[in-house]
């Protein structure tokens, strides 16, 4: 893991309707790194991500990527960043096929302005065939696919643009044991290609095998954030469920 | 479970029959084929009904055929916009309205203002009419998507108060009055004998009809082959060619094939000075300037949504609205845009239907909001939002003006022809429902 701060997030609050849904939340990020996050739902992790990923503006606090303050205001601010995200809904429109989302709201286009299918097609066949060799309906729109051939789009779609820093929300919620394997092999050598990951999951077992970090979350607050090898299974999961760090409290 | 799946569709492959064959191999789509297959139905159906019951069929035949493409494209060209709207998942139940309001105000912007400034009969009135026709459409539209977008009513309720407010304001504007005569020049783009581009005219636009199809095939696949994608084999190839020539050629002989009455050629001739021939004289009308434009249209529009970036927004939003947010589309200022498009597209339909009528009256377009969204709709535009093409609203729109048109022709009267209109749409829809649940 090298030193390269990637992200910092610092006090980061917003509220919905009165509620605070993430308050005063702080956490970092570094180049070949995977921060795991950690809660119940609604513990407030997807919404703090989302603020990053561009979804939700943030009521309070401060972004800074690579060492500068960022206003990311939008998706496409996010994007501008190098910040490609996984959404745990895949976020695909499923009349269209796997090249048109792939290029969503990116098209290639030709000389005269018009979109290039065919050149997009192209690279979704190149991209899919290094991700999911199985992969063949390029044509049919993503209705048609399996879970986890939907998967593989949404996950196309943030490695082909070269992200720097990676959100992945619950990438292997719909996903067979297969499929999660390959997944986690992704994560793995995206992450020596020197990415920084932000990983969402549910699996505690699956978090400490992936992140280098994992912070955990409840009711908006951050509880703490550990290296997996300084904490046990059964310490996060005190972590979740009571809302305290052990350590701390030790 | 790949392999499995492999295996079964090898399997299918070959057992299906040559029918299925020919449909994969020229990727036609089988509900376009559904929908030629129900307007010759309809076609053949009204024809011999006339004949069999009323001694003669007046469907099938060139003077019938050629008012019919005339009747088909004021709601055509609004129909391609109503596509957009309703793959966005909205609706816009104000065209009809809109499109008298529009007409009202070209008509007393060319009859009572324009002629005060620049003389009766000045060259450029027809042109500042639509102009302003157009920029009225547009601003109107915009503003009603502007209020779905931004003040997030409900483009139901918006377009309904629209409904409203556009065929009021046109009957304040007009104070009741029908406005006329409309410019000469305007009139033409009505339709009408002097309004169609004749045998030779036709013929060049059919020639270069048919070289734009040779060269879409040609170019198409020259890009497939680039890319290394399937082709087509050379047969299907070849048979999508001659379908394509076969139908803008028989378009074509078909339009010329219908002569100008003979109290026109005669006032022409004297018109012209010279003398009609004892056994008469055959001047074909050729293609009608409003099936050109609703022919521009439909191009236009099917360029706009299968080749640029605004196409595949609108489809994306309508697949998913959030996903299209999260992809970075401004989907606020794209509804903004389509409400603009489906505006302006009202206001040359109102420039149609108004030069055909040769006046404006505060009543045009009433209902036309229901017909429009039955064409789209019947032409595989899906409620639910992301399913719909141009092509396929233009051959509802045909198909809407065929079952009009051919109960006007054998003597179904006015309370039968809604009934059967009604009926039809229903009909349709449900169709449309059973066939996507069994191609799922």
């Amino acid at each position: 893991m090298s030193d390269t701060l990637l992200v910092q997030l610092k006090d980061i609050s917003i509220s919905f309707g009165g509620i605070k849904a993430v308050d005063h939340v702080s956490l970092d990020l570094h180049a070949g790194e995977v921060v795991g996050l950690l809660g119940h739902n609604g513990a407030g992790k997807s919404t703090l991500i989302k603020i990053l990923a561009g979804a939700y503006k943030k009521d309070s606090g401060e972004i800074w990527i690579e060492g500068k303050r960022a206003e990311i205001n939008s998706p496409r601010d996010a994007r501008d960043h190098n910040i490609e995200t996984i959404y745990q809904t895949l976020a695909l429109a499923d009349n269209l096929d796997a090249a048109s989302n792939l290029f969503l709201g990116r098209e290639l286009t030709s000389p005269m302005g018009f979109v290039d299918d065919a050149k997009m097609a192209a690279e979704t066949a190149k991209i899919m065939a290094r991700l999911n060799p199985n992969f063949k309906k390029l044509k049919e729109p993503v209705s048609a696919l399996s879970g986890g051939q939907r998967q593989s789009v949404a996950i196309a779609r943030a490695v082909y643009f070269n992200a720097k820093i990676l959100i992945m929300d619950e990438p292997t919620a719909a996903l067979g044991v297969h499929e999660t394997e390959m997944v986690a092999d992704l994560i793995k050598e995206l992450k020596d290609q020197g990415l920084g990951i932000f990983l969402i999951s549910h699996d505690t077992r699956e978090m400490m095998d992936l992140c280098d970090r994992v912070s955990v979350m409840k009711n908006g607050h951050m509880v703490g954030t550990e290296r997996v090898e300084d904490v046990t299974e059964d310490d996060i999961l005190s972590m979740i469920i009571m809302g305290k760090n052990p350590k701390a409290a030790a | 479970m790949s392999d499995t799946s492999n295996t079964n569709k090898t399997g299918d492959q070959k057992r299906e029959g040559a029918f299925a064959k020919f449909l994969r191999e020229t990727e036609i789509d089988t509900r376009l084929l559904g929908m030629l297959a129900a307007l010759g139905l309809i076609w053949i159906g009204f024809h011999y009904y006339g004949l069999f019951v009323n001694g003669f069929g007046a469907f099938l035949t060139p003077r019938n055929l050629w008012n019919l493409s005339v009747q088909t494209s004021s709601i055509g060209i609004m129909a391609t916009g109503m596509v957009l709207v309703i793959i966005t998942r909205h609706i816009d139940l104000s065209v009809g309205s809109m499109l008298g309001f529009i007409a009202i105000v070209m008509g007393i912007v060319q009859v009572n203002i324009l002629p005060q400034f620049l003389g009766l009969g000045h060259p450029s009135i027809w042109i500042i009419a639509i102009v302003v026709g157009l920029i009225m459409g547009t601003l109107l539209g915009a503003f009603q998507g502007w209020m779905i977008a931004y003040g997030t009513i409900p483009a139901f309720i918006v377009t309904l108060g629209g409904l409203l407010v556009w065929r009021g304001a046109g009957f304040l504007v007009a104070r009741g009055e029908t406005i006329s005569p409309v410019d000469a020049t305007f009139k033409l783009l009505g339709g009408g004998p002097y309004g169609a581009i004749g045998n030779t005219g036709s013929w060049i636009v059919g020639i270069l009809g048919c070289i734009a199809v040779l060269a879409m095939i040609i170019l198409g696949r020259r890009k497939r082959q680039n890319f290394g994608l399937h082709l087509r084999p050379i047969w299907a190839e070849g048979f999508l060619a001659a379908i394509g020539v076969g139908t803008v050629l028989g378009a074509t002989i078909l339009m010329n094939a219908y002569p100008w009455p003979k109290g026109i050629i005669k006032k022409y001739a004297a018109a012209q000075g010279f003398e009609v021939p004892a056994e008469g004289m055959f001047i074909s009308h050729g293609f009608a300037i409003p099936v050109l434009i609703l022919l521009g249209v439909a191009i236009a529009m099917t360029i706009l949504m299968t080749r640029t970036k605004f196409g595949r927004y609108v489809y994306a939003i309508g697949g998913n609205p959030e996903a299209a947010e999260l992809a970075g589309i401004n989907t606020r200022w794209m509804t903004v845009k389509i409400f603009a498009l489906m505006g302006f597209l009202t206001g040359l339909s109102a420039v149609v239907a108004s030069a055909r009528l040769g006046s404006a009256t505060a009543a045009l377009g009433t209902l036309d909001e229901l017909y429009v969204i039955a064409a789209a709709v019947i032409g595989g535009t899906s409620l639910a939002g992301g399913v719909g093409t141009i092509y396929g609203a233009i051959l509802g729109a045909i198909i809407m003006q065929s079952l009009q048109t051919g109960m006007v022709l054998i003597g179904f009267d006015a309370a039968i022809q809604q009934v059967v209109v009604g009926g039809v749409l229903v009909l349709a829809v449900f169709l449309d429902i059973l066939y996507r649940r069994n191609s799922k």
